[in-house]
């Protein structure tokens, strides 16, 4: 009895946790990102970035990207359940591995400091299409897109460039090619 | 031009187009133009409740026992939260219900206003779908969705919310439209290779059970008459969970009487043995599994459910069928008819030896108990009940705890639409307003709430509404003075500690049934049972029957915390060997 687990509480299985970029197609209406959002949080389910806006005026449709976290059964739940939303009208699943799937976050960078660290900033951004958004003798706002990690990694990276302040939106997704998904 | 009819006018319309007959209700500031209008609409009768609770579960019990979605009108504020318990206790046992409430008017809103509380948030976790109507143009095509949205696919509450500025507001009504496709929410997605999979399952099996929920009942009458056909065609034994009793006859000797935590041994026994498990409605849940990792670890699992979440949520099955229960039933029998008519010849010898041993377990007789002469079991009195009503077409409601597990095992229902109970969220107090909707729909029928003592003062109150409608509802109050659950997990989990669960000042019953104008009998004696059932019986009023019960018996058998199917304990003299111990206590 002493190593006794059971379903009343207690979960002994070890499951790998995968992160999954899920993508839901929403009527814009009001309450509806809070009827996602409560999905997630009232049977606990991760969240780890949420982006959302409405992609089609006359139809009134939201596009909502969110990045989770979960086994492959609570990921199975995840889009089961958002199914279920009367406001819902498709919900898609892509593997952060997937290669067929374009994952994008953006970040806004403010280094404040002398003029070369300022370029130095600049310099290092180099990869991820970095704009120039404003610019001042002792500042620059600096924009880049790219993947969640390797803005992580900038945002470690420019504090010796005197970084004072990161902005940063939730990941965005889709496929390459010429399909679209159904 | 046609007609223009304000908000509340439409809401009857409404009402009337979705063919309501009773909405149960309590009125209050913001639904006061709403209740202005009832006198016009002669064809919808309201049932004034005396708590907004009541109300919920009146509807519930209205909606279990007719099949049609259960109305609820309520106030803003207090109006709306009161109802917030039946609604997550509909939401849990899939029962269209809805909900129209008040709200204060729009420019008012998010100014803390009197009796203003964001009810659309408040029930947004426990409603299907719920709707904040801010334009009158709205109105009517959102009360006709909101209904569409509660009584299709898996069935569950929806509320609406109308401001009281728009039930003054005037428009055109409009009538109901036949909607093709819910935004893609239709629920069969099976085809014929998933029938002809099952049917090759069944023909292999040598170990089959069914195992089948309350999916049957709410699929509708047509889909319990079909798993008797289904039933009866294969020889496999059939066992139930606790809201699907009464979809298969409960006298049926291919009925193993339901399973679970407090099932029969040859059920849970054939649940964990079994080599094909036929889930039809039920979702797996872990009263039903125990130990999950240990649940019926040889078996193939077939799972027949309306609701895609439902599949693969608990337990991972080999075959999912996503599909209403009657529409997959009646392709399966016709399946069978067509491709296998003799199944139940050739099957018979292939599961002689799985009856053998279900016969083996079923002399175990685990619902026995150790009778007495000087007290009333609990046990005895349910099966009293029983007996002197069988003739008749009753309808059982129950409230929650030991009472409601004693009325499942000892109470055989041979009808669905038959028994209503709170299974999924366990809300003691739901049985007498339960009671109270599940007369109204049904007049002349014996309706009974088997209760117990601590859950029935719960929503004591609603004896008053009885009393008005001469609603003749029976409450069988199993008074053990105990709640008599909490102090039987006291006793087996927490050293006899038994921690608050003694009543101490309970009412006189009697006395209460007089003070509410219906009548009180009390029974105290296994001698003098039988004639208090009868004098209840005949008595054409609603009844408050105080049945002075054992107040230490448990009720058994249990699958304890921690345990797997196959481990029961018993009775109480098995409960000496199978102690829980160490962290099965921590395990509810």
């Amino acid at each position: 009895m002493s190593n006794s687990k059971s379903a009343y509480s207690f979960s002994n299985k070890k499951e790998k946790f995968d992160t999954h970029i899920i993508v839901v197609w929403v009527d814009n209406e009001a309450g509806v990102l809070a009827r996602v959002v409560g999905l997630f949080s009232g049977r606990g389910y991760n969240i780890e970035s949420l982006a959302v806006a409405q992609v089609d005026e006359k139809l009134k449709i939201s596009r909502i990207t969110i990045v989770t976290t979960g086994t492959p059964q609570v990921v199975n739940q995840i889009k089961l359940q958002l199914r279920k939303l009367v406001p819902v009208h498709k919900v898609a699943d892509f593997k952060r591995e997937d290669k067929a799937v374009i994952f994008k976050e953006m970040a806004l960078f403010k280094i404040v400091g002398p003029n070369n660290k300022l370029e130095s900033a600049l310099k290092a951004c180099k990869k991820y299409n970095p704009v120039l958004l404003d610019k001042t003798k002792k500042s620059n706002v600096i924009q880049i897109t790219a993947l969640r990690r390797e803005i992580d990694k900038m945002s470690k990276d420019l504090k010796k460039f005197g970084l004072v302040s990161v902005s940063r939106t939730g990941a965005v997704a889709m496929t390459r090619g010429a399909d679209i998904f159904k | 031009m046609s007609k223009l009819y304000s908000g509340a006018e439409i809401v009857f319309k409404c009402m009337k187009d979705q063919n309501v007959d009773h909405i149960f209700g309590y009125p209050g500031g913001a639904v006061l133009p709403i209740y202005d209008e009832l006198q016009n609409f002669k064809s919808i009768k309201h049932v004034l409740v005396r708590h907004e609770q009541g109300a919920g579960h009146a509807a519930e019990g209205y909606a279990r026992s007719s099949g049609k979605p259960g109305v609820i009108l309520v106030t803003s504020g207090p109006g709306a939260t009161n109802v917030v318990t039946a609604l997550t206790d509909a939401y849990m046992d899939s029962i269209p219900l809805v909900c129209i409430s008040g709200q204060v008017p729009t420019h008012l809103i998010g100014t803390d206003a009197f009796q203003e509380c964001d009810t659309t948030g408040i029930t947004r976790p426990c409603t299907k779908h719920n709707w904040l109507v801010k334009d009158i143009n709205d109105l009517a095509s959102t009360i006709h969705k909101a209904f569409e949205v509660a009584t299709t696919g898996r069935p569950g509450p929806v509320l609406v919310d109308i401001p009281k500025d728009i039930q003054f507001q005037k428009t055109k009504y409009k009538k109901p439209k036949k909607e093709k496709k819910l935004n893609g929410k239709s629920h069969n997605h099976f085809n014929q290779n998933s029938i002809d999979h099952l049917i090759d399952l069944m023909s292999k099996s040598s170990k089959p059970i069914f195992y089948t929920g309350g999916g049957v009942i709410n699929s509708g009458p047509k889909a319990s008459e079909l798993l008797r056909e289904l039933v009866y065609a294969t020889g496999f034994p059939i066992t139930s969970t606790l809201q699907g009793l009464g979809s298969f006859p409960g006298d049926d000797n291919q009925f193993l009487g339901m399973l679970g935590m407090h099932g029969t041994y040859e059920a849970n026994n054939a649940m964990h043995d079994c080599d094909l498990m036929i889930n039809i409605g039920a979702r797996f849940d872990d009263r039903i599994t125990g130990k999950i990792d240990e649940f019926s670890p040889k078996s193939k699992k077939v799972h027949i459910d309306i609701d895609p979440s439902s599949i693969n949520k608990n337990v991972k099955v080999d075959l999912a069928i996503v599909g209403d229960v009657k529409t997959v039933l009646s392709s399966t029998l016709k399946s069978l008819k067509q491709k296998k008519s003799k199944f139940l010849k050739s099957n018979k010898q292939k599961t002689s030896k799985w009856w053998e041993k279900i016969q083996k377990w079923r002399s175990v007789r685990s619902l026995d108990y150790i009778g007495s002469e000087e007290t009333i079991k609990p046990q005895y009195a349910i099966e009293r009940l029983y007996e002197l009503t069988k003739d008749k077409d009753s309808y059982i409601t129950t409230e929650v705890g030991q009472h409601q597990m004693w009325a499942a095992q000892h109470y055989k229902f041979n009808k669905p639409n038959r028994w209503m109970t709170s299974g999924g969220l366990g809300t003691m107090g739901y049985g007498l307003p339960a009671a109270v909707g599940v007369q109204v729909a049904h007049p002349k029928k014996l309706v009974i709430d088997i209760a117990g003592e601590a859950s029935v003062l719960m929503t004591i109150q609603e004896m008053s509404t009885a009393v008005q409608y001469n609603l003749p509802i029976k409450i069988f109050i199993l008074n053990n003075q105990y709640m008599g659950m909490v102090r039987q997990w006291q006793e087996l989990l927490h050293d006899k500690n038994y921690s608050e669960s003694y009543t101490a000042a309970l009412p006189d019953f009697v006395k209460l049934a007089e003070a509410y104008n219906c009548v009180g009998i009390r029974a105290k004696t296994p001698e003098e049972l039988d004639d208090k059932i009868i004098e209840m019986l005949n008595t054409d009023r609603p009844v408050i029957f105080d049945c002075m019960v054992d107040k230490v018996e448990n009720c058994f058998p249990m699958i304890p915390s921690g345990k797997p199917h196959n481990q029961m304990i018993l009775g109480p003299k098995d409960q000496e060997n199978k102690k829980i111990t160490g962290k099965g206590k921590s395990l509810v």
